[in-house]
Order: structure tokens, then C-alpha cells, then sequence
């Protein structure tokens, strides 16, 4: 029941209403005897007529029909045919008029049209008094795009359609949103008048804000409007964003408990007493086709064909992020030699976005190995020391190695024509003047900005807005507390954005650890503690971090983080983690060993909000390993530990901490050392 | 603001399964199975499913299915695949499932997959993305999704993706909140959600909390308690649902309680049914709104039952 109010039938109301219901329950069981005998004369006809006229909703009187009228047509002649279904377009006809979101009545009409035995002309006249009557029926407008199909009326009469409607009244969602629909199409053909995107934008630019000028609270024409600036910046050809190694950078390897580092590079990296090394390719979008042939690796010291994996928590094919390990066992490297690698993507075809566009600027990096000391197992009995995460235990750097590794590592953006920026800051000056003061004005100004940033040629102007979209975000959290968090995490990404974009920003945050015994190398740790993030982003330009401090920020989730191949030690204690789900996608961390979870909120929700985004037999994404869990898991319930058991299962952790969460009780404690046969220290306690 | 009252919907629940002469009774005759869906989840959540004969409710359900393997929305009534998932929904939820034959209720959703990965939902070819999300929690369900084409049914759904993240019945379709539900749902239990812009759809559903706390289903339409379902749960698959005022929202369904004789509506002080009694309740439900059971946001099933059906051996 929808818009009844509630009240208290009349006396008498109540008898009308229960002389109808007898009525109609009679009409129904006696139309449920016809359909059961396969009764099709006129009289039961009739009955159903006139049950669906009174309750259009009742589908199984649809179907009556079209058996009805199967059965009658094998005994028409060619006169009667198109009468016949004549009686069924009227029929529909009145049904809507009864109720016009009647999905079996629409289909009906479908049904019949598609048959091919009537007119269509009358199609348009019924549906324009229908969109008249509700400008926003889904079900009309559905209706209008099959009936459109089947005339062959153009795109184009279509859009000038959408313009009428809009131009009666701005304020019709379904105008716009079919108006972005068609456009679409006509841009994506090229179509005669559309081949100048440009020029078709700035129209729609120029539409949308009278709509939104005229009231900037009713939401018609806010999201037409994202996606204009959508259609101005993006790319649609897949680039390469970002890799590890970078161009010209050099990897020294070194074996167990070896030497400190000297200065601090971020273009070259120290890896220790690891086996395998990751090859990290970041691109703008989700990408598919990455495999031997598209992408080539070149090396005296590769033996072996090398598989190449998408970094996805999905079991798909496609993914922003593609790893291949290198396997160093099995290569014969020797002391002090340096060996040159060297990767060329995209040469040959076959690198694919989701939207079917091929790659689109074949690049080439090239990086230096170089081995230090010889790789030796670490020996029995002698583990690494507890990771602590005390400010005394760090030292600030002061300087780094080289300058300017962001931009000369920046893989971005080939070239934008002129018109992208003329187009966003034509915009951003209208916003400023008129409509700085509101909610609408203000997120689009913030995001007018990040795209104008964003579109900078010069790397060192990319950040040239920060400072005034942080505060816009800032304001609006304010000004709109209903949806504070949505700014809250524009915020986070912002901010992440001007932290990592520049060795100068990023200078601040980068520590050595001290190591107390000084025996293990020493880390370099990028700490990001204490700055009210409330979600991670700017991945791409930390996939060198080996030590990551994200304590004390307000995360909810660690997303992206699976592609910091690196990450070896990682503190995300006094967040706002709520499960175990959350904790995804380190389970592609390979290389992670200290890790620390202590005080979240694993354990305290009923609700799990990642439940669908960490891959899992609930998504088909997982093979549960049933035998294993049942020897682990002893008495306790799968329900209960299954997603604790789906995240450690495939870690090799030394060191966890996960005090100060609902879900660390004793049981959970025994379980996740069994879970864990490497751990060594479990919340700061030697095991 | 007031409490739930969940003594009294139990109470409301229970009448209007006694009610069955009363005009709105006969009026949705034809769709009991989603009636039985709606009301026996709800009874669940507030723990009171033990209040019903299990094996009446069985017997009436294994009654409306036909010999293609579908069930029809009451006894006499056609088969459908949309109460074909109802029946399957119910008999989960008594732990029944094993009083079905699982194949042919199987071959019954395969048999309705279009080439293009669509599926109709029955043989007179209505195509609309409901009916995948139907069709590919239905099989889930019964551990058979390897029988259709996951591929196509995910690539058909795509194709419906609109300019501001949502989704429509069929490709070109305006995005509606409810239809939304059924694409993330039919894309979660896929593992298929890193197609979804998150961020983009994320921000077009919470847009939908309108002042009084309630959500609407559209752009500039009316707050409706079946909202706090179909978008809530979406928000929850794609961990955006901290976007909106879950205090407002709280407050909104509980103003749209009958306190005195029970029952929720789809706004305050409107006539209330099973429908929006299930939507309201499922919706604390995710709202973690004390003394309710957890409810899965992508099968609509409590917690317990989905994790009995895929964490036991």
C-alpha cells in the first residue's frame, strides 16, 4: 500500500469494501477454473477482461490471455487476426488507466506489438498522454525506448524529445538521465553534428547549469553534470600510471640481518631476505590482456615464461593492478653484479579496458639488479626482534637521495587539448560567482578543481588547488552533517593526494626505524599516524613503502592497499576497521610479516559492510579449504571464524597485535595461532 | 523517538496471514509466496519464526510448484521465477531446503537465460534485471550457480550500468534504487562488485536521504520505508553506507510504525502492511538496531541462515 493514510474504516466503507473483495474473489477463482480447463470462449474472455480492468496486477491473467489468444488465432482468418489482438491492446489499455506501474500490462502490450499484427501509430499518442500525466514513470519511459526501437525514430528526435520535456520542466530526472543515454550513444558513433565532442559538452555545460542555477537543491541535473566533467577529463584509453620498479631505479638485494641503509632514495630500494620480486604495473583504469605477449621482460637472468596476476580481490580477469613475481632462487645472480631488466608494455595489441578501449601509449621501463650479500636462510632459533611502534624508535630523514622522483616516475597523461581545461575553468568561474554559498556549488567547485589539477600539464601544478578544495570539503562537512562522511573521505584522498605527490610533502612523514639491536636492517617508514584519514588512496604513488603507520586515523577499510607488494611491516592500530573482511586485501601481501590491528572494531558489528568485497565462498570467489579449517578449528563453529580463517590462512606473520578488539577472547587467541604456525609474537607477547 | 515495537508487528504479522478475506488479502491473492517471503523473514529477525507450523507453511509452498520446477505465486496460480526464489528464500529459512528437488528447480532458472545473458522471468520472455538477481540467488542458494552462464549473466547486467553508476530493468533504463539493489546483489553473489564505480553509485544513493531522515528510491521522489532495504542494502555491499545518518534514518522508520496495533508504513501515519513491515524491519536490521538478527544485505536472508548454507559441510 503506498500514500494510503492510516486510518480507521467507516462502518459502512467497511461493507462496501468487503461486497468488492467477495466480488473479486469471486472473479478470481472463477478465472483460475477457465485457465485450469483451458477454457478460451467468449464468456471467459469477458471474466478475464474484466478481472485484470479491476486488479491489472493479477499476472496470471496476462499469461490466460496470450494462451487465449494463441488458441484463437490457430482458428481466425486473416481479417480477424489483427481485431484480435486489437481487444488485447484495449484491454491494456484500460489496465493502465486502473494502474499505470502494472508490469504485467506493459509486458502484455509488448507482447502483442511484437507480434507484428498491429499498428504502432497509436503508440506515441498514448504514451506522450501517459509521460504527461507522470513525467517520471519508469515504466512509460521503458516503453517509449522499445516502441522508439521498433519505428526507427532517430537518436536525434529523441534527444530534441528529452530537450521539450526538460524545457516544460527541468526538475524530470528520467529526461536528463535518458538524455545522457542517447548522447552517449550519438558521441560513441560519432554520429553527423556529434564528432566535435567539444563543442556537444559545451551546450550540455551551458543546459545543465540554468537547470541547476534555476534550483541548486533539486537534484536533477547534478549528476548529468558529474558526468559532463566525466566525459571532459577521462581518458578512455588505458596508459600506465605507475610502476615498481620505476624507470632507471636500481634494487639492491641483500640477505638476512645485513647493514642499515645509508641515504634515503625513493627511486631505489633495498629489499632483504626476500626470495622473490614483484614487478608492479599500475594503470588508469582496470585493465585486461596482460600475459607474456603484451607485455615483455627482458633479462640474461629470466629462464622461465613469466604469468602475470591481477591484483584483485575478485576472481576477475580484469584489474588496475597486474604483479608478476620474479623467482630469485632460481636464478644463478652473482655477488656485486648488476643486471639490467627491462619491461615494454602495450607494443602489441591486447591490453584491453573493460569499455573495449585498446591501451594506448606503449612505454618501455628499465631498471638495474644489483646483489649486496648472498641470500641465506635465517637461522633456526633466531627470529626478528618485536616490531615496535614508538615514536622513540623512530628518526626523522632529512634528505632524500634525488629530487624530483615523483614527477620523473610519473607515467601521466600524454596530452590534453586546450578545450578539457577551457571547458573546467569556464565552469569553475561560473560556480565561483554564483553559486559558491551552497551545498551542490561548493562539492561541484571541488570537484571542478581536482579535475583542473588534475589536468595540468606540469606536474609541480597538480597540486595547485588542494589548499582551497580541502577547505570546500571541510566546509561542507559542515554545511551537509547528513552526509559528513562522503566529504569526509574526499578529504582523506585529497589530502593523501598532496601528502605523496612530491618528495618535499612526502619528506616529513618518512622515518628510519631503529631497530633495537641495529642487527636487521634498518626501515624506511612512512608514517601517516594522526591525520584523521578516513580512507586510503593515492596508492599508486607509495608502491616503494616497506614500512607503512596508518595508526590512529579513522579508516573503515584499507582498499587498494593490495598493491603495496612491498609492504613488509604495516600498523593499522585505533582505526576504525569493523571486521575481518576489511582486512582483504593484505592477503596479497606476500612479503607482510608485522602486522598490527590492535584497538578496531573487529568484532563489534552485526553488519558486515565487507562482506561482498573480500572474496569468499559467499561470492563464489573462494574454494573454503574445509579440511584444514576443521583440523584448526577443532569444536568451534565455521560461522563463527570463517572470515579470521579466510585472512590469516594464506598470511606468514611473525608478529600480530590485535588487542583492544571485541573479537580477541581467549578462544579467538588460541584459534589464530593455529591459524598462524609462523607467528613468533602475538600482542607483544613472545609466543 | 519511539522503540520498535516488536511484539506488536509479530502480533500484525500473524493477523493478516488470518485475514484472508479482507480486500487487500484477495487483491494480492496471486503473490502469497512473496507475501509468505516478506512476513516469515521479518518473524525471523525479530526471533519469532518458531511461532509458525513449519510444516503447514512447507506443504502449501511444495503445493504452487508446477512440473517445469517453478512455483507460482499461489496455489492455481502460474509459475514465476519471482516466487520461485520466495519459496526457495522460505524453505531456507526452516532449514527445508532438502524437501525440494534442487535440479529441476534448477533447470527451471536455466532453462530462462536468454542468449545475451538476460534472463525472462517465465516463459513469456518479460526480460528485466530483477530477474537475473533472482535467477542467480535462487542457484547460489541451491550450490548451483555453476549451471548458468555467470559470464553472460554479469555481462548482461553490466550493460544496464547508467551515467550515475545505477542501474536499470534493461539497458537504457533509468537507475531506480530497487533495481540497484538487485544488479549489486546479483554482482556480490558473482564476486563481481570491482565493476561497480563505488564511489559514483555511492554518491547517488546516499543523495537519496531527503530531510526527514527517510530514503527515496529516485531523484526528487518521496521517502518510502521499502527504501531502507533496497538502498541501505547497496550502501552496505558497497561499504559506503557510513554516507548517510543512520540516526535519521533509525528515527524515520520508527515514526512510520502503527504503535498501537503494529505493522509499519511507507511513510509516518499511512496505512500499514506486511510489505513495508518486512522493508522497515530488515532495514533496523541493518541499521544494527539492538535486539534484531543480522540480515545478509545481498540474499535477504538473516546471517545465520546464509552462513548455515555455505559454512557447513
Amino acid at each position: 500500500m503506498h500514500g494510503r493514510p492510516r486510518k480507521p474504516l467507516k462502518e459502512e466503507d467497511e461493507s462496501v469494501l468487503s461486497a468488492k473483495a467477495e466480488k473479486l474473489r469471486l472473479l478470481q477463482s472463477q478465472f483460475l477454473a477457465n485457465h485450469q480447463n483451458r477454457i478460451y470462449s467468449k464468456e471467459a474472455l469477458d471474466l478475464s477482461a474484466k478481472l485484470l480492468e479491476n486488479n491489472p496486477e493479477c499476472y496470471t491473467a496476462w499469461n490466460y490471455r496470450k494462451l487465449a489468444v494463441q488458441h484463437n488465432l490457430s482458428q481466425s482468418d486473416s481479417d480477424s487476426v489483427a481485431s484480435l489482438f486489437d481487444q488485447e491492446l484495449k484491454l491494456v489499455e484500460n489496465a493502465l488507466r486502473k494502474n499505470f506501474k502494472s508490469y504485467g500490462a506493459w509486458h502484455h502490450r509488448k507482447w502483442v506489438l511484437s507480434k507484428g499484427h498491429s499498428s504502432i501509430d497509436h503508440e506515441m499518442r498514448l504514451l506522450n498522454g501517459f509521460q504527461k500525466a507522470d513525467p517520471r514513470n519508469f515504466h512509460a519511459w521503458n516503453y517509449r525506448r522499445f516502441v522508439t526501437d521498433l519505428m526507427k525514430r532517430s537518436d536525434e528526435d529523441e534527444l530534441k524529445y528529452t530537450e521539450e520535456v526538460i524545457g516544460e520542466n527541468f526538475s524530470n530526472y528520467s529526461a536528463w538521465h535518458n538524455r545522457s543515454a542517447i548522447l552517449s550513444n550519438l558521441l560513441k558513433r560519432k554520429a553527423e553534428g556529434f564528432s566535435h565532442k567539444e563543442k556537444v559538452l559545451q551546450e550540455e555545460y551551458e543546459h545543465v547549469r540554468n537547470a541547476i542555477f534555476t534550483d541548486p537543491d533539486d537534484q536533477s541535473g547534478w549528476f548529468y553534470h558529474l558526468w559532463l566533467i566525466d566525459q571532459t577529463v577521462k581518458n578512455d584509453a588505458p596508459l600506465l600510471v605507475s610502476s615498481w620498479p620505476s624507470r632507471g631505479s636500481t634494487i639492491t638485494l641483500n640477505g638476512h640481518g645485513n647493514n642499515r641503509l645509508h641515504g634515503l632514495s625513493l627511486l631505489n630500494s633495498t629489499l632483504s631476505g626476500t626470495t622473490t620480486l614483484p614487478i608492479i604495473l599500475y594503470f588508469n583504469q582496470a585493465v585486461e590482456g596482460i600475459n607474456s605477449s603484451t607485455v615483455a621482460v627482458k633479462s640474461e637472468i629470466l629462464k622461465e615464461d613469466l604469468v602475470w596476476k591481477p591484483l584483485s580481490v575478485n576472481n576477475s580477469s580484469t584489474a588496475q593492478v597486474w604483479v608478476v613475481y620474479l623467482k630469485l632462487g632460481n636464478m644463478e645472480l652473482q655477488l656485486s653484479k648488476t643486471y639490467s631488466i627491462e619491461i615494454t608494455i602495450g607494443y602489441s595489441a591486447g591490453i584491453v579496458s573493460s569499455n573495449g578501449y585498446h591501451y594506448g601509449y606503449p612505454s618501455q621501463i628499465a631498471f638495474e639488479l644489483c646483489v649486496q650479500t648472498a641470500h641465506t636462510e635465517p637461522v633456526e632459533g633466531q627470529y626478528p626482534k618485536l616490531t615496535s611502534w614508538k615514536d622513540s624508535d623512530f628518526q626523522k630523514v632529512d634528505h632524500f637521495e634525488e629530487s624530483n622522483f615523483v614527477a620523473s616516475t610519473d607515467h601521466h597523461i600524454p596530452t590534453t587539448s586546450n578545450w578539457c581545461r577551457e571547458a573546467i575553468d569556464e565552469e569553475i568561474t561560473n560556480y565561483q560567482d554564483l553559486l559558491s554559498d551552497c551545498k551542490i556549488g561548493k562539492l561541484t567547485l571541488a570537484r571542478l578543481l581536482t579535475a583542473l589539477d588534475l589536468l595540468s600539464p606540469e606536474h609541480d601544478k597538480r597540486k595547485k588547488h588542494t589548499e582551497e578544495i580541502l577547505k570546500l570539503y571541510t566546509e561542507l562537512m559542515k554545511l551537509d552533517p547528513t552526509h559528513s562522511l562522503y566529504y569526509k573521505d574526499e578529504h582523506s584522498l585529497v589530502l593523501l593526494q598532496q601528502i605523496t605527490s612530491s618528495e618535499e610533502s612526502l619528506l616529513p612523514h618518512c622515518h628510519y626505524y631503529k631497530d633495537a639491536t641495529e642487527t636487521n636492517t634498518s626501515y624506511v617508514c612512512l608514517r601517516l599516524q594522526n591525520l584523521l584519514l578516513s580512507r586510503m588512496g593515492s596508492i599508486k604513488n607509495l608502491l616503494w613503502v616497506q614500512m607503512l603507520d596508518l595508526s590512529h586515523n579513522e579508516l573503515r577499510s584499507i582498499e587498494g592497499l593490495e598493491a603495496m607488494q612491498l609492504l613488509s611491516c604495516l600498523n593499522l592500530s585505533h582505526n576504525k576497521l569493523g571486521s575481518f573482511t576489511a582486512l582483504g586485501p593484505l592477503r596479497s601481501l606476500k612479503s607482510l610479516k608485522v602486522l598490527n590491528i590492535s584497538h578496531n572494531e573487529l568484532g563489534s558489528h552485526s553488519i558486515d559492510t565487507r562482506r561482498y568485497l573480500c572474496s569468499s565462498p559467499l561470492a563464489h570467489t573462494e574454494v573454503f579449504a574445509w579440511d584444514r579449517f576443521e583440523i584448526l578449528c577443532g569444536s568451534y563453529s565455521a560461522t563463527k571464524f570463517w572470515e579470521a580463517f579466510l585472512i590469516f590462512e594464506s598470511l606468514n606473520l611473525t608478529d600480530l597485535n590485535i588487542t583492544g578488539n571485541a573479537v580477541a577472547d581467549e578462544n579467538f587467541t588460541s584459534f589464530i595461532v593455529k591459524v598462524l604456525p609462523t607467528l613468533k609474537y602475538l600482542n607483544d607477547e613472545e609466543l | 523517538m519511539g522503540e520498535l515495537v516488536a511484539d506488536k508487528h509479530v502480533r500484525y504479522i500473524l493477523s493478516v496471514e488470518k485475514k484472508k478475506d479482507s480486500f487487500e488479502s484477495v487483491v494480492m491473492e496471486h503473490l502469497r509466496m512473496n507475501g509468505a517471503y516478506w512476513g516469515l523473514t521479518a518473524l525471523d529477525i525479530m526471533g519469532k519464526l518458531d511461532t509458525v507450523d513449519t510444516n503447514e507453511v512447507v506443504s502449501w509452498i511444495m503445493s504452487c510448484q508446477h512440473e517445469s520446477g517453478g512455483f507460482g505465486g499461489n496455489v492455481g496460480h502460474d509459475p514465476h521465477i519471482l516466487y520461485t526464489l520466495s519459496a526457495v528464500q522460505v524453505l531456507a529459512l526452516f532449514n527445508k531446503l532438502d524437501v525440494v528437488d534442487v535440479d529441476k528447480v534448477t533447470n527451471y532458472i536455466v532453462s530462462l537465460q536468454n542468449e545475451d545473458g538476460s534472463f525472462s522471468g517465465d516463459i513469456w520472455g518479460e526480460v528485466d534485471t530483477r530477474f537475473s538477481y533472482i535467477a542467480i540467488c535462487c542457484v547460489s542458494i541451491l550450490h548451483r550457480l555453476d549451471r548458468i552462464n555467470v559470464e553472460k549473466a554479469v555481462k548482461y547486467i553490466i550493460s544496464c550500468k547508467n551515467m550515475d553508476g545505477g542501474f536499470g530493468c534493461t539497458p537504457g533504463g533509468e537507475s531506480h534504487a530497487g533495481q540497484i539493489f538487485c544488479c549489486v546483489g546479483a554482482l556480490a553473489i558473482t564476486g563481481s562488485l570491482d565493476l561497480i564505480d563505488k564511489d559514483l553509485l555511492g554518491w547517488w544513493l546516499c543523495e537519496r536521504q531527503v530531510k526527514s531522515g527517510g530514503l527515496n528510491g529516485r531523484p526528487e521522489k518521496l521517502p518510502d520505508v521499502c527504501y531502507s532495504w533496497w538502498v541501505l542494502s547497496s550502501l552496505i555491499m558497497i561499504d559506503r553506507v557510513h554516507w548517510i545518518s543512520k540516526e535519521k534514518l533509525i528515527k524515520f522508520i520508527l515514526d512510520c510504525q502503527d504503535t498501537e496495533k503494529g505493522g509499519i508504513s511507507d511513510r509516518p501515519d499511512d496505512a500499514v502492511d506486511v510489505f513495508h513491515t518486512y522493508f522497515g524491519v530488515a532495514g533496523l536490521s541493518l541499521l544494527e538496531y539492538p535486539g534484531l538478527k543480522p540480515i545478509d544485505p545481498a540474499y535477504a536472508l538473516p546471517v545465520d541462515v546464509v552462513d548455515q548454507i555455505f559454512f557447513s559441510k
